[in-house]
């Protein structure tokens, strides 16, 4: 009894992490199944068939290829805006500061289908055709705050020194910058890339109000709901679970070399 | 830098230059911030304008629609649609009170008793983003399914009897139930409670544990007087970031929940994508606004950490 109270915090914080693992562990599992209905909800038999083939279903393959495009280019605008407004309020003092710094949190403090609507209002008023470019631009917009927000925590705590420094060794102000501020400042913009291409490519509510008839991969997701998911489906969520661990551990075990490598 | 040292001016350079370049200096930010903002300006304000317009006009699709300054939509809209505005608020209050429950200890685990683990804790807690949530919503469906294990042990052990008896399940049913859908709600939103509560928790320094165990504090008195108001910044930042995003979701309640379980977002969705009636979407969209921008201005007031925003 004395045992589990000491490791009631173990205990309690295993359940949660087991909570948050068993969906995955499913979306796993099933993808070895070999459903007989259109629905791959109930276990069946072990298949490595959907493994195989894992394009053997019409428009899904097509449909993950859309969504990593637009995930490239979404992270790509906007970590080039946010990096450029991250550096703005965090080295510079100006007017409208406090406007500007209001203006980036609301996206994230609004519910997601407000602004996917009110997009969607837009779009409609001007008569734009919904589509890839719709898609993009609705992108970009809901992932600038986040890469400000990374962007802007790790630009706080540089030492501006290291850049006088660097001037006062005769950097003129592209060297030092390119040399000094953008290396420092570039695991807050990596976070907020990384951050930005999931937020893209997982996106359904802003991308169901304003896609038209493009399918992207969540839509395509969505859709199979209704008609019946294929087990292919489960097999790419695997892919991108693995996927993801594997780059996480392999960007943490750089960083933790190259802290190694650098006397202190 | 050049202020304490200022050397002589021999050759002065002519005046309009250098009044020029510190105006170009000056300009900098600006010009930093201009594609940005313009950006934001032009797809998140312009927006809410014209869907300000949309939510004032009356008429329908084969007519077109018209600005009429008809505000009755909004009075309409919201007592037409009460019961789910009110089932949202319940239901993304009840998810981010589970978040934060949940959150807590596993937070926790990761930032004082992890050691070693710490770093795979952390990519357990982050890798699930990278997964579509919508597949992994999917499988909630699997795992709450009628007679599937989870099911089969919660009717077991009596859980579910309570439930129902709290009418968020019925029978040994868990799936198109309410509590299915906070279920799904509080899976989704949870790595969004948890990294906030790690962030603000790491930063403690653990000598103040150790100072208050000296003083004789029983760990229980040390979580309630000093671990838990120093993480509140944490928990601030991760209820909000739960809480909103869970008050506007509709696809847990679509695909967990039933049409008893229909959320303000389900409406939302079906009255822009399906029924197409834009202006009372547009309303009940400016109303959920509303709503979530007062409850997180009071709530950011009375736990006074305005310097969050």
């Amino acid at each position: 009894m004395r045992w589990l109270r000491r490791n009631l915090v173990v205990i309690a914080g295993l359940g949660t992490l087991a909570y948050l693992i068993l969906p995955n562990v499913v979306v796993t599992v099933f993808s070895f199944n070999n459903p007989t209905g259109r629905f791959n909800y109930a276990w069946q038999e072990f298949s490595l068939d959907a493994w195989k083939d894992p394009c053997g279903v019409a428009d899904l393959c097509g449909s993950l290829s859309l969504s990593l495009q637009i995930a490239l280019w979404a992270t790509i605008g906007a970590t080039v805006l946010g990096t450029a407004i991250a550096f703005a309020l965090v080295r510079y003092r100006f007017r409208a500061r406090g406007a500007v710094n209001s203006l980036i949190f609301l996206p994230m403090a609004m519910p997601e289908i407000v602004m996917a609507a009110s997009l969607l209002a837009l779009f409609l008023n001007m008569g734009i055709q919904l589509g890839f470019w719709t898609i993009l631009i609705a992108h970009v917009m809901f992932c600038l705050s986040f890469v400000v927000a990374a962007v802007k925590a790790r630009v706080l705590s540089m030492d501006p020194r290291l850049e006088e420094a660097a001037r006062d060794l005769y950097a003129g102000p592209v060297q030092t910058f390119l040399r000094v501020t953008l290396p420092i400042a570039a695991p807050g913009i990596a976070a907020g890339a990384l951050l930005s291409f999931a937020l893209s490519f997982d996106d359904f509510i802003i991308t169901n109000f304003n896609s038209g008839n493009t399918v992207t991969f969540p839509m395509f997701v969505w859709g199979s709901a209704q008609r019946g998911t294929p087990v292919q489906i489960n097999v790419i969520g695997t892919a991108m679970f693995v996927i993801a661990v594997l780059v996480v551990l392999a960007g943490q075990w750089a960083g933790n070399r190259r802290k190694k490598a650098q006397p202190k | 830098m050049t202020a304490t040292a200022a050397p002589p001016q021999t050759a002065a350079p002519a005046e309009p230059p250098v009044h020029r370049a510190s105006l170009r200096k000056r300009l900098i930010p600006y010009w930093l911030l201009l594609p940005g903002i313009v950006w934001l300006l032009v797809f998140f304000v312009l927006p809410m304008v014209y869907q300000a317009s949309t939510s004032v006009q009356t008429g329908s699709l084969e007519e077109g629609f018209k600005v009429t300054w008809h505000f009755q939509t909004y009075w309409d809209a919201f007592t037409e649609y009460l019961p789910q505005f009110l089932r949202s608020l319940a239901y993304a209050g009840t998810a981010t009170v589970l978040c934060l429950l949940l959150g807590y200890p596993l937070a926790y685990l990761i930032a004082f008793k992890a050691g070693r683990w710490r770093n795979l804790l952390l990519v357990l807690v982050i890798a699930p983003f990278f997964t579509s949530f919508l597949i992994r919503t999917l499988a909630w469906k699997t795992i709450l399914a009628d007679g599937s294990p989870v099911v089969g042990v919660l009717d077991k052990i009596g859980f579910l009897d309570v439930t129902s008896w709290l009418g968020i399940t019925e029978g040994s049913r868990v799936l198109a139930t309410p509590l299915a859908v906070v279920c799904g709600l509080t899976y989704n939103f949870l790595p969004f409670m948890i990294l906030p509560l790690y962030t603000s928790l790491e930063r403690i320094d653990t000598r103040l544990h150790e100072a208050a165990g000296d003083l004789y504090a029983t760990p229980a008195t040390v979580f309630r007087k000093v671990t838990f108001p120093l993480s509140m910044p944490g928990v601030v930042s991760g209820t909000l970031l739960t809480f909103i995003p869970a008050s506007g979701d509709y696809v847990n309640a679509e695909l967990l929940g039933s049409t008893d379980t229909r959320m303000i977002g389900n409406v939302i969705q079906s009255q822009y994508l399906r029924i197409l009636d834009y202006p009372t979407a547009a309303a009940l969209s400016f109303i959920l606004m509303a709503i979530v921008l007062i409850m997180v201005t009071v709530y950011i007031r009375r736990a006074g950490t305005e310097d969050l925003v």
